[in-house]
């Protein structure tokens, strides 16, 4: 119970910190200072709190549970590329967006496209799609809060209780906050994401007697050396993976972020510290859940057990055996785990609260979500000309109470692995929308029914991925499930992990296709106005 | 021509991500204990944030601050 009590401290706190925002942007009747901080984040807050937005619960509890299943591995995968492909996005496309946002207005990415092409439309296509892909997110914070507060306390507060708890704390510093209050427990989240990794490794590994000799151990044994190499994963599929970072720049949460800056040279720390960011949080998750297999706890070995049964019987078990084995062998608790045995309470306990840290980002895509429905949605169709600013920014903060409530109820109901497995297809999905961005803003030619054709193939790619993969059980640990061949190439594979298209994950050609329509649909229509292609083009571009 | 280097500096680090060459094999263990794979690819995020210190060092769009600085005597003109 003490780390529990830890976590209700850091809570407190953060609540603490909503409030004190709301006291600094008096009552937040302006629209601009609700959403957006009134543009005006310097350069430590706007580095911390862009940077803990774009981490979630996994960037902890997963990427040490994925290490613990696949290796060293998971670092290049998910953590090194995104460390080069982020901050790229950023320099190229944040700035860009952040200078027309500073000098149109613009405060959410729908009301820029629908601007840019001039459609009203096909702007609320655009928002729908953003919209529903953003959904799963808050849901499974709310999830991820319940169950770690559950486990924290030793069962003491239940599921219901911790999940009721985490949205009340969510929702009220996003409602009072706003902007300013959710990036102040960002900057302060993010801090406690850096201390975790350091205090963390330092911890276990002396519990552990130094990492020189588990290493060893692993290298020895024929079952755990691969962990320790690359081997488990193909190079296709690692190549395939350098495409999900760009749906970071994508999502409206982080493109809405961007807009918050006080000054273009803010972004100069962000992108540079950003890789080093990463590296500080990711290398100590990722390394401890590969030691993780080197502990002799009896949750680690019911793992493993589980891992194994599914390697070499998985082939002849129903369907729904292997579900239920591959769930019993997700390591995503193995990080709290070695915390439970190797860390004294009072430290578990702080180290609790930054997992909890992790687990609560869906602050950012509550408030983006409200800042989305009431720019694109109340205000387009007339209801800020008809009822004033006051009342658009009190819309959205009932938006905000709706939200919740509705993410909450969801959680109380659906299983997690639902949302887990929407997260993954989101993230496949914003990625297939970044080509809007960049026709937006570095394409002269783009038209609307290129972007309308973008939104609807991204859309449907996404539904027929997840309809396939719920058609088709995934198959054991080993060579994927042939679906279609074509001239003695695999085209469509069903692997254990998800999908294949000649051997690349679905988003590389989701997004070589949405990119690829964009170009053709817009050759063959009509072009916007001069005058307004104009506005994106800045005179003084070097050429 | 500055320009040029750091596109073709971009693409050289993005290719350089898929080393392939330590795929099969955890050896050397880097003081004593982490994997080559890993080592290579930590030192891999590093050189990202060198990269990036180049592109803000080099190609900085400063064309864009410059836009929204002018715009703001002009608004302060007419308000």
């Amino acid at each position: 119970m003490i780390p529990a009590i830890f976590v209700f401290i850091y809570l407190a706190v953060v609540l603490y910190i909503g409030i004190f925002a709301f006291r600094k942007t008096a009552g937040g009747k302006k629209a601009e200072d609700y959403f957006l901080a009134s543009r005006s984040l310097g350069p430590f807050v706007f580095l911390f709190s862009l940077f803990g937005t774009n981490m979630t619960a996994f960037a902890i509890l997963g990427s040490s549970g994925h290490a613990f299943s696949n290796g060293i591995v998971t670092f290049g995968l998910m953590a090194s590329s995104s460390g080069l492909v982020i901050p790229l996005t950023l320099f190229l496309i944040g700035t860009r967006v952040w200078a027309l946002g500073k000098k149109y207005g613009f405060m959410t990415p729908v009301q820029m496209f629908r601007d840019r092409w001039e459609c009203g439309h096909i702007g609320t296509v655009i928002f729908v799609a953003q919209a529903v892909l953003l959904v799963p997110y808050i849901i499974i914070g709310i999830m991820g809060g319940g169950t770690t507060l559950n486990v924290i306390s030793g069962g003491v507060v239940p599921y219901w209780f911790g999940g009721a708890i985490v949205a009340l704390v969510v929702m009220s510093y996003v409602f009072f906050g706003g902007m300013r209050g959710t990036a102040w427990v960002n900057t302060f989240q993010t801090i406690l994401f850096l201390l975790f990794g350091a205090i963390a490794i330092i911890v276990i590994g002396s519990g552990m007697g130094g990492f020189r000799n588990a290493v060893q151990a692993m290298q020895a044994s024929p079952v755990l050396a691969p962990l320790l190499t690359r081997e488990r994963i193909s190079p296709l599929y690692f190549f395939s993976y350098t495409f999900i970072p760009l749906s970071a720049i994508a999502f409206p949460h982080i493109l809405i972020f961007c807009l918050t800056a006080e000054k273009m040279n803010h972004f100069k720390k962000t992108v540079i510290f950003y890789p080093l960011c990463i590296l500080a949080i990711w290398l100590p998750c990722v390394f401890l859940g590969v030691m993780a297999n080197r502990t002799d706890m009896p949750q680690i070995r019911a793992k493993q057990e589980a891992r194994r049964v599914l390697a070499t019987q998985g082939k002849t078990m129903a369907p729904e055996a292997r579900d239920e084995l591959r769930e019993k062998a997700a390591g995503d608790d193995v990080i709290m785990l070695l915390l439970q045995r190797y860390a004294p309470l009072w430290l578990a306990g702080l180290l609790g609260a930054g997992i909890m840290a992790a687990v609560m980002a869906s602050d950012s895509q509550i408030l983006a979500l409200s800042t989305m429905f009431t720019e694109d949605v109340f205000a387009h169709y007339g209801g800020k000309r008809r009822f004033g600013e006051s009342v658009q920014v009190q819309t959205g903060r009932i938006f905000v109470i709706l939200i919740t409530l509705f993410a909450y109820a969801v959680a109380l109901r659906a299983p997690e692995t639902i949302f887990e497995l929407a997260i993954q297809y989101a993230f496949s999905g914003y990625a297939a929308l970044s080509p809007l961005l960049v026709a937006a803003l570095f394409w002269k030619g783009s038209t609307k029914w290129g972007a309308l054709a973008t939104t609807v193939w991204t859309a449907a790619a996404v539904v027929a991925v997840a309809i396939f993969q719920h058609a088709v059980p995934a198959p054991a640990p080993g060579p994927p499930t042939l679906i279609w061949a074509l001239s003695g190439y695999e085209v469509l594979t069903r692997t254990p992990g998800g999908t294949a298209v000649f051997g690349f994950m679905p988003v590389v050609p989701m997004v070589i296709i949405s990119a690829l329509l964009m170009i053709v649909v817009s050759l063959i229509t009509r072009k916007p106005t001069q005058a307004t292609v104009a506005k994106y083009f800045f005179d003084s571009e070097p050429v | 021509m500055r320009r040029t280097l750091l596109v073709i500096a971009v693409i050289a680090l993005y290719v350089l991500h898929q080393d392939f060459w330590f795929w099969r094999t955890a050896y050397p263990f880097v003081f004593g204990f982490i994997p080559i794979g890993l080592f290579y690819q930590a030192c891999f995020s590093v050189a990202a944030s060198l990269l990036m210190w180049l592109l803000v060092k080099f190609a900085w769009p400063s064309h864009l601050e410059r836009e929204i600085e002018q715009q703001r005597p002009e608004e302060d003109a007419t308000s």
